[in-house]
């Protein structure tokens, strides 16, 4: 009963102070607007830019690391030891892993893993009359491959499925074909460092809408690329391996790591560049809107501060009648959540109908459409951060609202 | 006759304001007041009635000695325990009418005794309606407070003071911002609740009229009952 008196009085003062409830709420409105859509636009960012990289790099990558040659006599042997000169240099030990059938099965079998693939890649040279390109051609296994990265749909002619088991055949990139000018069904000679020549075939042109694997990379059959490292069919540079959320790839890394004695790179690591890059943009992006949200509460905590110096008497009177301080608390308490809650539920709207209209707009170029998708959870946090700060806001001139001394107030 | 029951029970009530310096308002004040009784404050100006009666209404907490409502020691009480006491036991009638401008004359009525909860809301409206019935203002009922006169202003105050049906009712200057006819209608009221409802009415009042017609005067001077 005593908490519907203190409702009514609540909602009676904002009814009464319709103006100034719309001009709180409206803070609050456009502070949680902008939180939303703000954090959408970074959330959808950081989707897209996520597909780009898993477009061309797998969530673990297990390689050879380039080693460095020992000295024979460590330096700690003593002083009995004559120390040798020595001159620290790559090994020139092959890339290649020692038993990648053994090592990919193991790695398949682990249960986060979705798919695994070994891979062969090499350098070449792409060669055409004079011209002369500088590049990385990759030996798939085509199901596997197309299983991880999904070539099949960036194919722009051609098709992936001519390689299987066609050790002739090659598919390149886009920016690749129009720098040579090559086009499906035409030969185009490759070199690799190891100096073997081969004339393959163009049976199909990709385009991953990435400047430099469209420049840069081609796909061959598996067997061609370890043909061209001068290897045999045992010869296996990289296993690449997708697991079940990328986000927990550095935690699979380790795990892997402790079955081979082989590196094992989580896409973090190859793109610690990117990623920092999306940090910095998470930072700026939250303390905009976090200021934001702070503007809009101390609207609500000035707005609520006047109307208590305002309404001193009827405060004083409502104690006189029995109201404790609890009470006073509570009405004015109220107060600011109703305004709060009116705002956010505003705001929720703002943000959502500026991501809808946004998520319309065709930037062109790779992204296609402007990449901004509703977030249930930007949403609740939204609604949640609001309703916190208006309620902090709202508290602290309420707090202030229950120590008015009533003798103060009817003696004046 | 009957000993007559004592509602309010003042011992040596000291009171110090501490601005501009620290001076003794109220000099060990003592006094009985008794049920059905009504009781008016006089004195002059600064002679600490005003400060006396907020040290009954509970209120000022900020004195010493000791002050018994209905033989239950107040003094020492929880502000939450106080503000209970005050919602039901103590009726207030203030010289500036103090409504609740954005409500109606009906719902100021009703706020105590929505706060006290011992009622249905439907009910409340009911004996709020009586109420202002009695204090001739049942026309007015859904009128903004604000839009009301003085005199029934202080009449719909007066009903909201009554509400809870209070052992003690206590008014500061009651009839000071009215005309002798909305001052005699008041003093009418007061009388009959103390006669008729056996509630004990304390008024700080400068008004000698009305302070005559009272049962009993306790002038102070200089803080100290004469």
């Amino acid at each position: 009963m005593a908490i519907n008196v203190n409702l009514d009085i609540a909602l009676t003062h904002i009814l009464t102070r319709k103006r100034q409830t719309l001009v709180a709420s409206l803070g609050v409105t456009i502070g949680i607007g902008m939180y939303i859509f703000m954090n959408s636009l970074m959330a959808g960012f950081g989707q897209y830019s996520r597909k780009e990289i898993f477009k061309t790099n797998p969530h673990l990558r297990i390689f050879r690391e380039d080693e460095r040659s020992e000295p024979i006599y460590p330096s700690s042997a003593g002083e009995k030891m004559k120390r040798v000169l020595i001159n620290p240099a790559l090994t020139t030990s092959s890339k290649a892993l020692n038993n990648p059938e053994k090592l990919l099965e193991m790695v398949r079998n682990m249960p986060f893993v979705t798919t695994a693939a070994p891979q062969v890649n090499v350098d070449v040279f792409y060669n055409k009359g004079n011209s002369q390109r500088k590049g990385i051609t990759n030996g798939i296994n085509i199901d596997a491959a197309d299983a991880m990265f999904n070539i099949r749909s960036t194919m722009v002619s051609g098709s992936l499925d001519n390689l299987q088991g066609n050790l002739d055949g090659i598919v390149i990139g886009r920016g690749l074909a129009e720098k040579l000018s090559l086009n499906l069904g035409e030969n185009l000679t490759i070199s690799s460092s190891k100096g073997v020549l081969k004339i393959m075939k163009i049976v199909g042109v990709f385009s991953a809408n990435n400047k430099n694997s469209d420049d840069t990379k081609s796909y061959i059959n598996l067997s061609a690329a370890q043909q061209l490292a001068r290897e045999g069919t045992t010869f296996v540079t990289d296993i690449y391996a997708n697991t079940i959320d990328p986000d927990r790839a550095a935690e699979f890394s380790t795990q892997i790591q402790t079955l081979t004695p082989y590196k094992v790179d989580p896409w973090q690591v190859t793109n610690a560049d990117l990623l920092s890059g999306e940090k910095i943009r998470d930072v700026m992006g939250n303390t905009v809107t976090l200021s934001i949200l702070l503007v809009a509460a101390f609207g609500i905590y000035n707005i609520m501060n006047m109307t208590i110096t305002q309404k001193m008497n009827d405060i004083a009177i409502l104690k006189a009648i029995g109201f404790n301080g609890r009470d006073i608390v509570r009405i004015f308490l109220t107060e600011s959540i109703i305004m709060g809650t009116l705002g956010v539920l505003a705001g929720l709207l703002v943000g959502g109908l500026c991501i809808h209209f946004l998520s319309k707009v065709y930037v062109g170029g790779p992204s296609g459409y402007f990449p901004i998708y509703f977030e249930p959870k930007v949403f609740g946090l939204g609604a949640f951060f609001g309703i916190l700060a208006t309620s902090l806001a709202g508290y602290l001139p309420a707090r202030k609202a229950a120590n008015v001394d009533p003798v103060t107030i009817f003696r004046r | 006759m009957p000993e007559p029951e004592v509602i309010i029970t003042a011992q040596k009530i000291g009171k110090y304001f501490y601005e501009p310096e620290k001076f003794k308002v109220l000099n060990d004040v003592s006094f009985e007041a008794y049920r059905g009784e009504f009781l008016t404050l006089v004195g002059k100006s600064g002679s600490g009635k005003s400060t006396l009666l907020y040290c009954l209404s509970t209120m000022d907490t900020d004195y010493e000695g000791e002050l018994f409502i209905a033989s239950e020691k107040v003094t020492g009480q929880t502000p939450n325990q106080l503000a209970a006491l005050r919602n039901h036991s103590i009726g207030f009638v203030f010289q500036f009418h103090y409504l609740l401008p954005e409500f109606s004359c009906l719902k100021n009525v009703m706020i105590p005794a929505l706060k006290m909860g011992k009622y249905k809301a439907a009910e409340i409206e009911e004996r709020a309606y009586q109420q202002l019935d009695l204090l001739g203002l049942k026309d007015q009922a859904l009128k903004p407070a604000s839009k009301l006169s003085g005199g029934q202003q202080q009449r719909v105050s007066i009903a909201r003071a009554l509400i809870n049906e209070p052992k003690i009712v206590l008014c500061d200057e009651p009839t000071g911002n009215l005309d002798s006819k909305n001052a005699q209608i008041v003093f009418d009221i007061f009388k009959k609740l103390s006669t008729e409802n056996q509630q004990t009415i304390i008024a700080v009042t400068h008004d000698a009229d009305f302070a005559a017609a009272s049962d009993r005067i306790i002038e102070l001077a200089d803080g100290s009952i004469l």
